[in-house]
């Protein structure tokens, strides 16, 4: 298992997309950071490129890998090997990678700049959706034999996640105004790991505002140790639930 | 003033020594020094006083008084040595100034008694005029120093503390009640119900206090005219500072710091009208200014910064100016609840600017509107805090920016600045 590991990750961490990537988050960082006199602003553009593009080439760049490497994985089945630990190796060379580049490329300038407690949750946040959205690509990939359709579905998963869930909880909160939502928006906030990640680092970033009074009962759940606990243990399972459930899939399915 | 006396009452003693005048020149006509305490031929403080001629001075030494309520009936001086202690065994109230002219200093005045029928106090003035409390410790006590229709006193550098757990358990730390021309300078209070609390209050000086971590409001006042507050500092009460009622306010130079909760403000004014506010800095409010029904009012050379909201103005405030102040770093720079705007803005620098300065004149060429299309969504839908910093509420903004609808059209700087004020 070590070995395809090894293996996968030397061949991800070759690929001229992730150094691009990694190239891509560092220059961006690094002239956020250098060109913004205030640090917190620049913190804040560097928000965006976690919850939107980490997601994103997270997911759509292992669902291309994962169909690219359809035929080295038929080889990796023919051989004494559990189908198991073939999945699982390539889902820890892809998060591995991927992870890697991402601190490599953005955690680096944080840690520089900013090694407040806001960074470290951005760098903290950025590492944990790195790899659950690797592992929603491999769920998406296996339910899809074909590689069109896959990184369609991919494509409109992520816009799900980064754009039309936030669309359609504003379009909730004004259908139901008149309902006291505040605790319930808590909970629905643990359906979508990046506006979870979001609400974690807003509660280092906009304290002042955030002691109002909706902002108060997010405080007092997320602001507290076992809060804080308990939303990492949230994103923990979005990256343990699809991989289960992708690996499930992988060990029965007729290749 | 007292050293004075002092030593014109020794010289006086001397010159009756050479001449053997003593019985021709009554007593009366000296100010004597009654010395009270251990020890000495008197020991109670109440003693001493009523010993004492108008213009004496009553030096208590170093020690313990369990000696219940002492009242101050004319005009004296009462000196403590080395902070004796005043203890009211949370029964009565310690000093009670009946007449004016007295001088308090140097006492560390602890546990007076509670009631909810009398404001009970450490050291209460009543009716009179030119009294001066200086340098006093107040611990634990109902109220800290209460003035009731008094005029012209000096309340200076008293460090003024308390450990009230409920607000209605608990009295303010300086209260005064329709007074005229008072001076209360240097004092800090800390742990009372209000730091400093003024109602019929005129005329009056309040300055470099330092207010912190009271219950409900480090400044309180209302109905109190004319009134100048320079250089306090305001920090972490329940409530932040709250003003009411009032007219021709100046504030300069204050800070107003880390008032947290939903309905905590740096500075709250409620029909306040012309007033100035100046010079002021408000950081890590939840609210920096909330304003209300207030009109007249000037704002310069205020910085806000790291704010929740820097300003909340209702709609139902009008002829607000609000020129060179620096904007930084606030989640929101304005917050209002209505799109009718009768104030004007100019000037000021906002770090989310995001206009352009073509004729280098340092001045932005295009207006800037301070309220955000989110601001005025949370106003409505409070849960909708969640979403804020999202992408689509970027969206919004953005359209909005560009076609104004929900928020207030005319709400805008003209003139805003390129580079913050030095401030």
């Amino acid at each position: 298992m070590r070995k395809i590991i090894k293996y996968v990750i030397a061949d991800i961490l070759r690929n001229k997309i992730v150094i691009a990537y990694t190239a891509f988050l560092l220059v961006m960082s690094l002239s956020i950071f250098a060109l913004e006199d205030n640090t917190s602003k620049g913190l804040l553009s560097l928000l965006n490129i976690i919850l939107l593009i980490v997601p994103l080439v997270s997911i759509v760049f292992s669902t291309i890998y994962i169909y690219n490497s359809s035929e080295f994985i038929e080889l990796l089945v023919s051989q004494p090997l559990k189908r198991k630990s073939i999945w699982l190796s390539l889902f820890s060379g892809l998060a591995a990678s991927l992870a890697l580049s991402f601190f490599i490329g953005a955690g680096i300038p944080i840690l520089i700049y900013q090694p407040s407690p806001t960074g470290i949750m951005m760098l903290l946040t950025g590492l944990l959706l790195s790899v659950i959205f690797v592992s929603i690509a491999l769920f998406a990939s296996v339910t899809t034999r074909d590689k069109a359709k896959g990184i369609g579905k991919v494509i409109l998963l992520w816009l799900y996640f980064s754009i039309l869930f936030d669309g359609l909880i504003l379009f909730l909160l004004f259908q139901f105004a008149d309902y006291p939502l505040e605790k319930a928006m808590v909970a629905v906030s643990a359906f979508n790991p990046i506006d979870l990640s979001r609400i974690l680092i807003l509660l280092q970033m906009d304290v002042s505002a955030l002691m109002g009074y909706t902002g108060a009962i997010f405080r007092n759940f997320f602001g507290t140790q076992i809060g804080i606990a308990l939303a990492f243990i949230v994103l923990v399972l979005w990256m343990m639930t699809p991989l289960w459930l992708s690996l499930r899939r992988f060990t029965t399915k007729d290749l | 003033m007292i050293d004075k006396r002092k030593v014109t009452g020794d010289m006086n003693r001397l010159i009756i020594g050479y001449f053997i005048l003593a019985t021709a020149i009554p007593a009366r006509a000296f100010a004597k020094i009654i010395k009270v305490g251990k020890g000495q031929v008197v020991t109670h403080i109440q003693q001493g006083i009523d010993m004492a001629a108008a213009g004496d001075t009553v030096l208590v030494s170093e020690g313990i008084y369990r000696q219940g309520n002492i009242v101050i009936n004319k005009p004296i001086v009462l000196k403590g040595v080395n902070h004796p202690v005043l203890d009211g065994e949370k029964k009565y109230e310690l000093i009670s100034v009946k007449s004016p002219g007295v001088t308090v200093e140097g006492f560390l005045v602890r546990n007076s008694g509670h009631s909810s029928m009398t404001d009970i106090a450490g050291i209460k003035i009543y009716n009179t005029h030119h009294i001066t409390v200086i340098n006093n410790i107040l611990e634990d006590n109902f109220f800290g120093i209460y003035a009731q229709q008094a005029a012209h006193c000096v309340i200076q550098n008293n460090s003024i503390t308390a450990y009230a757990k409920e607000t209605q358990l608990s009295g303010n730390g300086i209260h005064c009640w329709k007074s005229d021309s008072m001076h209360i300078s240097a004092n800090s209070v800390t742990g009372h119900r209000d730091g400093i609390y003024l109602e019929f209050a005129t005329h009056s000086l309040i300055e470099k206090n330092t207010v912190q971590k009271n219950l409900r409001y480090g400044l309180h006042f209302m109905f109190s005219h004319n009134n100048t507050y320079t250089r306090n500092i305001f920090r972490n009460n329940g409530a932040g500072v709250a003003v009411m009622y009032t007219r021709h306010v100046t504030m300069k130079n204050n800070r107003f710091e880390e008032n947290w909760g939903d309905a905590a403000y740096g500075l709250l004014l409620k029909e306040i009208s012309d007033s100035d506010i100046e010079g002021n800095y408000f950081e890590k409010n939840t609210s920096g200014i909330y304003m209300d029904g207030s009109s007249r009012i000037e704002m310069y050379k205020n910085v806000f910064k790291d704010n929740g909201w820097a300003i909340k103005m209702q709609a139902s405030c009008m002829d607000i100016k609000l020129e060179k102040n620096n904007f930084i770093n606030n989640t929101f720079d304005m917050g209002t609840n209505g799109s009718l705007v009768l104030n004007t803005f100019k000037n000021n620098y906002w770090d989310k600017y995001e206009g352009y300065d073509l004729n280098k004149d340092k001045i932005g060429d295009v207006p800037y509107r301070p309220v955000s299309m989110y601001s005025m969504i949370i106003e409505q839908n409070p849960p909708a805090m969640m979403l804020f910093r999202s992408f689509i509420t970027a969206l919004l903004d953005k359209t909005e920016k560009l076609l104004p609808s929900l928020t207030p059209e005319n709400l805008k700087d003209d003139y805003p600045l390129m580079k913050p004020l030095a401030l």
